[in-house]
């Protein structure tokens, strides 16, 4: 299929700059960018809307294998091309995790029958997430796992987790933190401060990330490791990890989307669907971490897409399950930064697009000939009331149930091939 | 008189008009149990659940007389030892109860927020007999009835409360409310037992109890938990007896006058001396027992009022 998108403001976040201009596509790549169609294409005429690559979304649970009832590679396609995501980096925190080849072998198998966008998967560092011995990284890198992580849980013997790391390094395999010291962070359902001592909330001290960080980076330094860490979201963490970019260690860093664009405060009278890993922080650490994104010391931004079922967010908000859908809310949350004057689209998808995928060794996230023609259309301005019961995935656990939000993905389309249409 | 709320879910929601009204009401029930026959009708015929999904003996007595004093059908379910131990739900527990139609419902449970996320779910009047370390709405107005009828006035006071103030809703509602009627407050604690963010409440902190104490007109003792004594919060329980615990020679430092309270059940010993606990001319801790039942049936007539209104309301629409 050839296509030739004219009228188009491109969002390059390689270059930083959006032009209106025309881009065509040829056999599923981008081939040109300029005015002359190519023999025989289809001439779509963007109006003015902006023509991004589509969103590599890095961190995503899906309930497979063992959650199906929360999210199926299907229902987790099908929301992430209705948000303009067209790369799923899947977690491997399921139920068993994926930890050895076999598993991953059948999720990638069910993942390409089942899914409209590409699905790449993570695997676990560790057998079972356990922290106890390392999977078998060579078989699994093998098999296509795109980096190693134990999702939110944190290995607390560092015995363990040097040796996964120097070992990793040894194969080259990119590895995943989860900065957070669990010896103050056990339990926690906030964070502490006013609001959560006023909520009665057992809280954990923004300090507990800043020690795993801190950690974490003192075992790059003696083992070499490459080295991402999955959400910074205190400004108390930023220091470290600057000095760790600055000395040379092969690091980078993510947020969710949920850490830039809400605050300790959204959690009101115990909104549970509010209730996030690492709880949200307060309107300074919010700010402190979209400057950290306009800066570039945070690399990626993601939805950290964790989807939950009505029952297990319809308890007290101790014992409610934590973490919130985010694929198809990722664009329009990320365009309130937008909004308001923080970040430009070009940063926005350098964050979420370029980023992730240049780390990750995917050769997507680019407007440039040659990259695969994966891309999202979507209009910026456009203002809807976001009603949760309409949304793709299965599960319905969004902070932003009844929020105004601007912009909507017109059209999504993977190499070339149209998998969503917005009309 | 204004009482406007539904619930009673924490002193956050109340105004401090409609705290003045509940003491006002208060002091007029606390003549009633005084008599020999202490029999109102103002609840006949409405019925009262009490639902504690956490021990309680004292406050569920009290809640129990305050309803049976004014009528109501009460009956109390021991929820902490039934269908919750079967896997059941917070919510399919309160659905449950609520298709008894009942009038009020008083709950306790061990989890902050418990308490509002079930009023989410019923149609009738719910009291919040202690949620978590979030709120215990009566024993904060039982505390302030119990501080007006001693000093006269619930403004403009010093008060210090001292112990076990993070994991404390007593604490948490007192000062709450002792903030909205204007008192100075002194939180008097280690600084383990300290939440975090407190000192933008307005609070003065103090981890020294002598110079804590110095003119406060009221001593508020907390209760500190058995199992929060040894290793985890504080060093040992003699080492906090001597430094956090109150006694004749630390009261010394606070106004000649001041009065000392205690939400109970007290540790002797342990954050409050036996014999000045048990001083007439001191301790108000036996007063603040008798002010929570009519705190207690304050809050029930108020929210048995607006509830009866509110189906009156309801009822005139439907039949226009």
């Amino acid at each position: 299929m050839t296509l030739h998108f004219i009228n188009a403001r491109l969002i390059d976040p390689e270059a930083g700059t959006e032009d209106l201009g025309s881009l065509s596509v040829v056999d599923g790549m981008i081939a040109r960018r300029d005015d002359s169609a190519p023999v025989g294409a289809r001439v779509i005429d963007c109006a003015g809307a902006c023509l991004a690559p589509g969103i590599v979304d890095w961190g995503v649970k899906i309930g497979e294998p063992g959650e199906r009832h929360r999210e199926s590679f299907k229902s987790a396609a099908l929301a992430a091309a209705a948000g303009g995501v067209t790369t799923i980096i899947a977690r491997p925190d399921t139920a068993p995790a994926i930890d050895t080849p076999e598993v991953l072998e059948f999720v990638t198998r069910r993942a390409e029958e089942a899914a409209i966008v590409r699905i790449r998967h993570m695997a676990a560092l560790t057998k079972a997430r356990a922290g106890r011995e390392m999977t078998e990284i060579g078989f699994l890198l093998d098999a296509g796992a795109i980096a190693f992580t134990d999702a939110m849980h944190v290995t607390t013997d560092t015995k363990v987790l040097s040796r996964a790391f120097t070992y990793a390094r040894s194969l080259g395999a990119l590895v995943i933190g989860h900065p957070q010291e669990p010896g103050l962070s056990g339990g926690a359902a906030a964070t502490s401060g006013k609001f959560a001592s006023l909520r009665g909330l057992p809280a954990v001290h923004p300090m507990a990330e800043r020690i795993g960080l801190d950690r974490d980076i003192g075992l790059i330094e003696m083992t070499g490791a490459r080295y991402h860490a999955d959400q910074i979201t205190t400004a108390r963490s930023l220091p470290a990890l600057e000095r760790a970019k600055k000395n040379g260690f092969d690091v980078t860093a993510g947020v969710s989307i949920h850490h830039l664009t809400l605050n300790e405060l959204d959690v009101g009278d115990y909104r549970t669907f509010f209730k996030l890993t690492p709880p949200l922080r307060s309107e300074d650490d919010r700010l402190a971490m979209v400057e950290a994104v306009a800066s570039g010391l945070i690399d990626v931004i993601g939805s950290f897409h964790t989807p939950q079922d009505e029952e297990s967010k319809r308890l007290p908000f101790e014992d409610a399950a934590s973490g919130a859908v985010g694929l198809e809310t990722l664009l329009p949350a990320a365009l309130r930064l937008y909004h308001a004057g923080q970040l430009t689209l070009p940063q926005l998808f350098r964050a979420m697009a370029l980023n992730p995928a240049r780390r990750l060794g995917l050769p997507q996230g680019r407007l440039a000939e040659g990259a695969p023609a994966d891309l999202v259309l979507f209009n910026p301005d456009t203002p809807f009331v976001l009603d949760r019961f309409k949304l793709q995935s299965k599960s319905k656990n969004t902070p932003f149930d009844g929020a105004r939000l601007e912009g909507k993905v017109i059209a999504t389309y993977v190499g070339g091939r149209q998998v969503f249409s917005g009309a | 008189m204004i009482f406007r709320a539904r619930h009673l879910l924490g002193i956050e929601h109340l105004s401090p008009q409609e705290i003045v009204t509940v003491l006002d009401l208060a002091d007029r029930y606390v003549d009633l149990n005084r008599r020999t026959v202490k029999q109102s009708d103002t609840l006949a015929g409405m019925t009262q659940i009490n639902m504690f999904f956490e021990n309680s003996t004292r406050t569920q007595a009290s809640f129990e007389l305050a309803g049976k004093r004014m009528g109501a059908d009460v009956m109390n379910m021991a929820v902490a030892q039934s269908s919750v131990k079967k896997g059941e739900t917070l919510i399919d527990t309160a659905l449950t109860l609520n298709a008894m139609h009942p009038d009020l419902l008083v709950v306790r449970h061990p989890s902050s927020g418990a308490v509002n996320l079930l009023a989410s779910k019923v149609n009738c009047a719910v009291l919040n007999a202690g949620d978590g370390r979030h709120e215990h709405p009566t024993q904060a107005l039982l505390d302030a009835l119990t501080i007006r009828r001693a000093k006269g006035r619930i403004q403009r006071l010093t008060v210090a409360i001292c112990g076990d103030i993070a994991h404390s809703r007593v604490a948490r509602s007192n000062l709450i409310l002792l903030g909205k009627m204007e008192n100075r407050i002194r939180l008097i604690a280690p600084p383990t037992l300290m939440p975090s963010g407190v000192q933008e409440f307005g609070c003065e902190l103090y981890d020294d109890m002598r110079k804590g104490l110095e003119g406060a007109d009221v001593v508020m003792m907390l209760r500190l938990q058995k199992e929060r004594m040894d290793g985890g919060f504080i060093p040992s329980e003699r080492e906090y007896y001597h430094r956090f615990g109150l006694d004749a020679e630390k009261l010394s430092h606070a106004k000649p006058d001041a009065i000392v309270m205690h939400p109970g059940p007290m540790n002797r010993g342990v954050e409050i001396d036996g014999e000045l606990a048990d001083d007439i001319n001191r301790s108000v801790i036996q007063e603040q027992v008798e002010m929570g039942v009519a705190v207690r049936m304050a809050c029930m007539d108020l929210l048995a009022r607006n509830l009866r209104a509110d189906r009156g309301k309801r009822a005139a629409e439907v039949m226009v």
